[in-house]
């Protein structure tokens, strides 16, 4: 790892605990563990350095966020609401994200079919098998790695209440991607992006809004093959991103970059479907775990 | 130094007189948009709108509990006798949600997530019509294609009967969704509907689509044909009132045989000695080739010599309707004799020397 400067590391870190909603005095009983630490520095180091990092991080293979946990605690989270926001933090799949979709899976849906050769852009190489007969194809090892990490980040937002905002601008899954979001609870955006949406947002929708803390891309380009304006003003605006990246797409502003196709409709289905389970699910887990801290006040049970 | 005053409210203002330098007061008013009304103003808007109700009908006398809208217009018109030609510049007492334009409540929740799914869009009611629409048309394939599979498809199958009824214009839909679209956003929200109808089987959407249908108003169907009566002879009579700038007049046409006139119990002759209003009273009679059949008696009061034989002719022509077959009624009206005149006198202007003469333009 670069050894990044203390300042920067600081003001960005608070910049993301506003974005995710935890206050400094919860942030205070938590410092100690290292896992929340992992977490949120992957995001920011994801923001400003995804290239190097990542390879880094698909060739040391871990498929979550978890380090070896060090924990030494001075301060005993003894708050209920303390102990609900900590306790998918202490295993490393905690929402069983993994076993939602298999690599058949993927295959079946024809994730690992990529665009032309022509059309590569130079920043997709590390994720590609091979090339077929002029079609890339891409590493479905990396994109489980990847896919796993990316919905584990979308089911602890998702957990925490967080807003999370689909963006397509492809017509033809525009209904699909709307369905969706209605779906699952959250909003969606599939529509012309006018300039100013998170970059102008008091002055558009109203004083006081509140801006999506997840914005999942499942197509990061518009409709003129350029990038959607989406993936730069996020990354202005410290939001995390999760985006499915096709082979002629630029991975360098996405936080949770998913190399796989994003043209075929079996594919787009796909991960609609994972999508809306991961954050199902999590929000169930999230009511859950709320009744269960409700009823017994003073000793957390396992669920 | 300058006043510095503050709007509060509607209509209430207070004044502050605090000396300021006028580089600092001057505020950009048309940056900040159309006046905004918060939830909890037009709530006490409403509680006053009723306490003064109340008021009113302890004034008029009235029972306040049972104090209808068309008795608060008529007190305040008796209260606050007004002169003035354009009525919405006169005193007026109507419910807050008819004065206030409609306008959005905030649009999140306590934890501040938005209630909408497209809410991030910015055209959120536009776009979830757009959505549902497209889920429309996606259910009519999907019926299509059941048929299909049983063989029962057939390409003319059941559309939407239209009947006399145009689309929502771009205010009206602009009021139905409560927010402001684009002519384009218009013209895309009714091509994608025009597609939609062109699709066989659409009738499963019908409702759907006649919510965004505006029945056309029948105009030439409404004739208001007064009734044929019997007197004591057996004689077929009809009446009715017609008026043109200041006169009115009624019309007893009797089904005699005669083709007597009489005015305001003078003979016709005697009345009009001109031949001109004479034609006029015998116009709608000629055009129906009734002219020796009916007997009229005729009163007419007010305006001048030509403005009675406008009026008197429209009576006859009312009074006429009822002997005649629908497809006479029709020329009738084409033919102008159904139509009131609605010219009247055009009031002076100040600084003219008329309604439309301007005073001797001099060069020096």
């Amino acid at each position: 790892m670069r050894k990044l400067n203390f300042v920067c590391i600081l003001t960005d870190f608070f910049c993301l605990l506003k974005t995710f909603g935890i206050s400094l005095k919860c942030l205070a009983t938590v410092m100690s563990n290292w896992k929340i630490r992992d977490l949120l520095s992957l995001g920011l180091l994801g923001l400003r350095h995804s290239r190097g990092v990542l390879t880094k991080y698909s060739s040391a293979g871990q498929t979550v966020s978890a380090a070896a946990s060090v924990s030494s605690p001075q301060l005993q989270p003894n708050d209920a609401a303390e102990k609900i926001l900590n306790l998918p933090l202490e295993k490393p799949d905690f929402f069983r994200v993994a076993e939602l979709f298999s690599l058949k899976d993927l295959f079946d849906a024809r994730v690992h079919l990529g665009h032309k050769k022509g059309c590569r852009h130079r920043l997709m190489e590390p994720y590609l098998y091979g090339c077929r007969l002029d079609q890339d194809i891409f590493d479905l090892d990396q994109t489980v790695e990847h896919l796993q990490r990316a919905l584990n980040f979308t089911a602890h937002i998702a957990y925490r209440g967080g807003i999370i905002l689909f963006v397509s601008r492809r017509r033809q899954f525009g209904h699909l991607v709307e369905s969706t979001a209605k779906d699952c609870g959250e909003y969606a955006h599939t529509r012309y992006w006018q300039g100013g949406l998170l970059t102008n947002a008091n002055i558009q929708y109203g004083p006081g809004v509140r801006l999506p803390d997840l914005i999942i891309f499942l197509s990061t380009l518009n409709n003129v093959f350029q990038q959607h304006v989406g993936v730069r003003d996020a990354a202005k605006m410290n939001i995390p991103t999760v985006g499915v990246v096709d082979s002629n797409c630029n991975p360098c502003l996405v936080t949770y970059p998913v190399p796989g196709n994003d043209d075929t409709p079996v594919a787009m289905e796909l991960y609609c479907r994972l999508f809306k389970m991961t954050i199902n699910r999590a929000k169930d887990k999230r009511r859950q775990v709320e009744l269960l801290y409700g009823l017994n006040a003073p000793s957390p049970s396992n669920s | 130094g300058c006043l510095l005053q503050s709007r509060v409210g509607f209509g209430k203002v207070l004044c502050r007189s605090i000396s300021q330098n006028s580089a600092l007061c001057r505020k950009n008013l048309a940056a900040a948009g159309p006046e905004k009304f918060t939830a909890e103003f037009i709530q006490k808007q409403i509680e006053e709108f009723n306490i003064g109700k109340r008021h009113l009908a302890n004034i008029m006398g009235e029972d306040p509990e049972n104090f209808s809208q068309e008795d608060i217009d008529r007190s305040i018109a008796y209260l606050f006798p007004s002169g003035l030609f354009e009525k919405k510049a006169r005193p007026l007492m109507k419910h807050p949600d008819e004065i206030f334009p409609m306008q959005r409540a905030v649009q999140w929740g306590k934890d501040r997530r938005p209630f909408h799914f497209l809410f991030y869009t910015g055209k959120q009611s536009y776009y979830s019509l757009m959505h549902e629409l497209y889920g429309k048309m996606l259910n009519i394939e999907k019926h299509q294609d059941r048929l299909r599979s049983k063989g029962l498809f057939s390409k003319d199958g059941h559309k939407i009967s239209l009947g006399m009824s145009r689309w929502l214009t771009k205010e009206e839909l602009e009021a139905l969704l409560v927010e402001n679209i684009s002519t384009h956003d218009y013209n895309r929200f009714i091509q994608i509907m025009e597609r939609l109808l062109s699709m066989p089987y659409c009738n499963i959407e019908e409702e759907f689509v006649l919510r965004f249908r505006h029945l056309l108003q029948t105009q030439s169907r409404h004739q208001m044909v007064s009734a044929l009566q019997k007197d004591e002879n057996g004689v077929a009579f009809s009446s009715a009132e017609g008026c043109r700038k200041t006169s009115h007049s009624t019309v007893v046409l009797r089904d005699c045989g005669s083709g007597r006139l009489s005015v305001n119990g003078q003979d016709s002759l005697l009345y009009f000695p001109v031949l001109q209003d004479r034609e006029q009273l015998m116009f709608p009679m000629q055009f129906t080739g009734t002219l020796g059949r009916f007997d009229l008696e005729c009163t007419v009061s007010g305006g001048g010599r030509s403005s009675q034989a406008g009026a008197l002719r429209l009576a006859i022509s009312r009074a006429l309707l009822s002997f005649l077959s629908p497809s006479e009624r029709e020329m009738m009206r084409q033919a102008g004799l159904l139509t009131p005149d609605p010219r009247v006198r055009e009031r002076k202007k100040p600084g003219q020397e008329g309604a439309r003469r301007k005073f001797t333009w001099k060069k020096r």
